[in-house]
């Protein structure tokens, strides 16, 4: 099936099959590997990626339901070699140890910055529930957070 | 995970969408926000051979004020519950059960009729709307009819929607200020509900709902009753598991479940 998507300003038209998911489109058809698949359930989070500024998880999204979507991925993020602000606030927090979550991390808490730009601690915690780090990196994850809504 | 092959098709219209399920036979399934459909097909462990989406029908996502009840689309997400100032002011229960399914991403996507047609015990929003006792529409070739919330649960993840029905609004009473609580045990972030409890309480009356309490979601009548005839928070929520039979699980024993539906019960009424 035929499918229009803007992916990080870029349009691209693809034929797929209706059972692609959309973080195997994303990595596989677009070359975009910096979306990650962890579980594979749509619990660990490491494959957020936005959808029409939304934070999804993209093991759990047909590529064919985001058809006509404007999609965000971590490569998207950063402009003109100057990373988001998101990710400077990670990089100055040491919001990341083997990094395998960072990317999903980095889209869920631009998703609730988006929806909540001055959280509470707690309200980081909870808004971040949907992501695992396996490092168990959480406190400075949501210092990063934190430092970044405090940026903002 | 991949999931097995199927053909896809796009509806445009409730109508349509019941057409193309009738046209596709008994293995067609409709895709809402597929968030309980998803996950079971990658495991395989459904295979239907053609999805109807019905995503995009953007006429059954809403929330109205429709004077003793709210009517909500059955294409609403959970963030669109969570977050509605409707919901908040007449069924604030329902609101707070939607911000506790999953995660931010899972409620971006997953839709109240989705789950209600899926009618997992183990989910927060069937056992939610069965104790505000709601009422479900369905939309089928010939028509739509009401079913009642107690009516609609038959057995596991079995409803009494037919095969070409569309579940396509939920009404909830108004909770009229009504005392409600909501208790989710579970052991980590996100996790479904190894018991949950939701319930409200007015003068004499009171909706209990119990989650992942047997094969469906679970109302404890008898519970109610007590309470309207008198009896103590206390002694009542010694009853809450009279109307259930709960399986056991990694997670629980049955006896652990009933002892949890105890606590959770009397806690939920004791903030009520």
């Amino acid at each position: 099936m035929k499918i229009h998507v803007t992916v990080n300003g870029t349009v691209h038209d693809s034929e797929v099959e209706p059972r692609t998911l959309l973080v195997h489109y994303v990595r596989e058809a677009l070359g975009l590997t910096g979306t990650n698949v962890g579980c594979d359930t749509s619990s660990c989070g490491a494959c957020s990626l936005h959808l029409n500024g939304e934070a999804v998880k993209s093991c759990t999204v047909l590529a064919v339901q985001a058809d006509g979507a404007d999609i965000l991925t971590i490569e998207g993020l950063a402009h003109d070699g100057e990373m988001h602000p998101m990710q400077k606030a990670f990089m100055e927090n040491h919001g990341l140890q083997c990094g395998y979550c960072t990317p999903g991390m980095v889209m869920a808490a631009t998703s609730l910055l988006k929806e909540n730009p001055h959280p509470t601690e707690r309200e980081v915690r909870l808004g971040l529930e949907g992501n695992l780090c396996r490092c168990t990196g959480y406190h400075n994850i949501v210092q990063a957070v934190l430092a970044c809504a405090a940026g903002n | 995970m991949i999931p097995a092959a199927f053909d896809y098709v796009r509806a445009g219209s409730a109508e349509e969408a019941i057409r193309l399920i009738g046209e596709h036979g008994d293995d067609a399934k409709f895709l809402a926000g597929g968030h309980s459909l998803l996950p079971l097909m990658k495991l395989r462990l459904a295979q239907p051979s053609v999805l109807v989406d019905i995503g995009r029908i953007s006429d059954l996502s809403y929330i109205r004020d429709a004077g003793d009840h709210i009517a909500i689309g059955a294409l609403t997400r959970h963030m669109d519950l969570e977050t509605s100032s409707v919901l908040a002011e007449h069924v604030p229960l329902l609101a707070h059960a939607a911000g506790q399914v999953g995660d931010p991403q899972v409620r971006h996507r997953g839709t109240i009729g989705g789950s209600i047609a899926h009618s997992d015990p183990a989910s927060d929003l069937p056992a939610t709307t069965l104790a505000l006792g709601a009422t479900y529409v369905a939309q089928g070739p010939s028509g739509t009819r009401e079913i009642a919330a107690g009516d609609f649960f038959q057995g596991f993840l079995e409803t009494a929607l037919a095969a070409d029905e569309l579940l396509t609004e939920i009404r909830v009473p108004k909770m009229q200020g009504a005392g409600w609580n909501f208790q989710k045990f579970n052991r980590r972030a996100q996790d479904w509900a190894i018991v949950g409890v939701a319930a409200w309480r007015r003068n004499g009356s009171s909706g209990i709902g119990l989650v992942n309490m047997g094969s469906t979601p679970i109302l404890a009548s008898s519970v109610s009753n007590a309470l309207s005839q008198g009896a103590s928070v206390a002694d009542a929520a010694q009853l809450a598991a009279e109307d259930a039979e709960p399986q056991g699980d990694l997670n629980a024993s049955p006896e652990y479940r009933v002892h949890l539906a105890k606590v959770l019960v009397r806690r939920a009424l004791e903030a009520c």
